[in-house]
């Protein structure tokens, strides 16, 4: 399904001009929720994720973004089919509403190499790193509640940074925020990615032109099926969309209404 | 009837007022036992509900029906089941705790012990429910989401401990059976009001119904100050666009 012809020319792609191992492989994967009655959240999904690539995956409200990123990311597990990963992959996960504990900015983003077995010591060490690389050092004592949405979806990729993540989950990032905050976080996750080209973004984003801006490759899916799979530049090409992926193109055209 | 109430209401004020030895004595036994016994059944509590509000296993419907039942068992029946433990010929019997204020405490943490495990759970749970996937996919297991929930939660978790200590504060027959309400050892204030009753001394009973309801009233204002205070703390919780503090 991948489109032959990947671009080269946008914005943070191709992340690695050589072709990667596979991170991630899905061989008929499914999720089914609930038993009366059972509810398919994904389907016969088939797919693999190689280092270094940006995917966004894109559909209407309950197409099964989400889960698949959930599937991924090993929060759930495939009710039918296979999900592999490569041994020894870091990866991490940013929520579209981050949850932040009753304690500081640091001390959240440290609870996430700690839980990984860090010292507390160290882990506040990498902690403010992570937090000098999203621009919060200075508001690292204070309570994580009280920041903005915008910081704290910052502090969220703090909180994912601090893991070393070779591969980054981000569910619709910037949907909750206000479009300022919305272009802090985007630049923040263009600024990791050119950072790390080995980094492997695999983003679910109802903003097609974040995924423009972002992804080298694009993943549609309807109804917990994966109807288009794509380069970006094929998937917004328009004449493919059109002659193959019918809903997909309306699903596009609808956003560009 | 009206002037015996009104006369047994201020001799019931003038013992309070004058601190009276035997009043002082009974409620600090029953602060004493209440406060011991909550503190037991928290200790086993909070961390068993936490552990019960993440865990997912076969047969955790039943448990938590079994559980929630357990609510609902009258204090005479949980004060029954710790006589027949502590009984000398139970199988606790060798410990001799038997009409001791050991055995009200062991009575009193039995009786909360499910009020303190199934409130923590639901608590947790609802917790977990709401956020739970983001501290695993930060790599905590059961346990550690169990313990980090509870902690964050540790404003609802305070109002369920003062909920468990107005149960076991407020009950009198599991201590009534286990204690046997002996005078100077074992009376509490619920154990006295209904002897001082029965004898028709109705200004002490009336006097230590007064501290009990005030004893229940000043619980129920730590939980409204609680409730209170959670609602000025923000949230965990991204706030929406809009409702956010700048800085």
């Amino acid at each position: 399904m991948r489109g032959a012809a990947r671009t080269r020319d946008a914005h943070l792609k191709p992340a690695v001009s050589t072709p990667q191992p596979p991170v991630f492989r899905l061989a008929r994967a499914g999720v089914v929720f609930g038993r009366v009655p059972p509810l398919n959240a994904l389907a016969e999904v088939s797919l693999a994720v190689h280092a270094g690539e940006r995917i966004a995956l894109i559909g209407a409200n309950g197409c099964g973004k989400s889960t698949l990123l959930r599937l991924l990311h090993g929060l759930l597990m495939p009710s039918v089919g296979e999900v592999w990963r490569a041994p020894r992959v870091a990866h991490a996960m940013v929520f579209q509403r981050p949850h932040m504990l009753r304690t500081s900015a640091l001390n959240n983003v440290a609870m996430g190499p700690w839980l990984r077995g860090v010292r507390w010591r160290e882990a506040k060490a990498l902690a403010l790193a992570a937090l000098q690389r999203v621009g919060l050092e200075g508001l690292g004592q204070r309570p994580a509640s009280k920041l903005s949405s915008g910081q704290q979806q910052r502090l969220a990729l703090a909180r994912a940074c601090a893991l070393s993540p070779q591969v980054l989950f981000l569910d619709e990032p910037t949907s909750s925020l206000d479009p300022h905050a919305k272009r802090e976080v985007e630049a923040l996750v263009q600024q990791l990615a050119r950072e790390d080209p080995y980094l492997t973004l695999v983003f679910a984003s109802h903003n097609l032109g974040q995924v423009k801006r972002l992804a080298s490759r694009v993943i549609y899916l309807e109804q917990g099926r994966v109807l288009a799979d794509l380069s970006v530049a094929d998937f917004f090409s328009g004449q493919l969309l059109q002659t193959h992926y019918g809903q997909a193109h309306l699903f596009v055209k609808g956003e560009f209404v | 009837m009206m002037t015996s109430f009104t006369e047994s209401l201020t001799t019931a004020l003038q013992l309070v007022s004058a601190l009276d030895s035997t009043l002082v004595t009974i409620v600090a036994r029953s602060l004493g036992v209440s406060a011991l016994a909550c503190a037991l059944a928290c200790g086993v509590g909070l961390p068993l509900g936490a552990w019960l509000g993440v865990a997912r296993f076969p047969g955790r419907a039943l448990v938590l029906t079994f559980l929630n039942t357990l609510l609902a068992v009258p204090s005479v029946v949980v004060g029954l089941v710790v006589y027949l433990l502590l009984s000398s010929s139970g199988p606790l019997g060798s410990l001799g705790w038997l009409f001791s204020f050991k055995a009200m405490v062991f009575a009193q943490s039995l009786l909360v012990l499910p009020v303190v495990t199934a409130l923590t759970r639901q608590v947790v749970e609802d917790a977990a429910n709401h956020h739970g996937e983001q501290l695993q996919s930060l790599g905590a297991g059961t346990l550690l989401r169990a313990g980090l929930l509870a902690s964050d939660e540790r404003y609802a978790l305070l109002t369920v401990v003062i909920a468990a200590f107005g149960r076991a504060i407020s009950e009198v027959g599991a201590v009534m059976i286990v204690g046997g309400n002996i005078e100077g050892f074992t009376r509490v204030m619920t154990t006295a009001i209904a002897l001082e009753t029965s004898k028709g001394d109705l200004p002490l009973a009336l006097g230590l119904g007064m501290i009990l309801l005030s004893v229940v009233l000043v619980l129920n204002a730590l939980i409204a100050l609680i409730r209170l205070w959670r609602e000025q703390e923000p949230v965990g919780c991204a706030a929406p666009p809009g409702l956010e503090m700048r800085t």
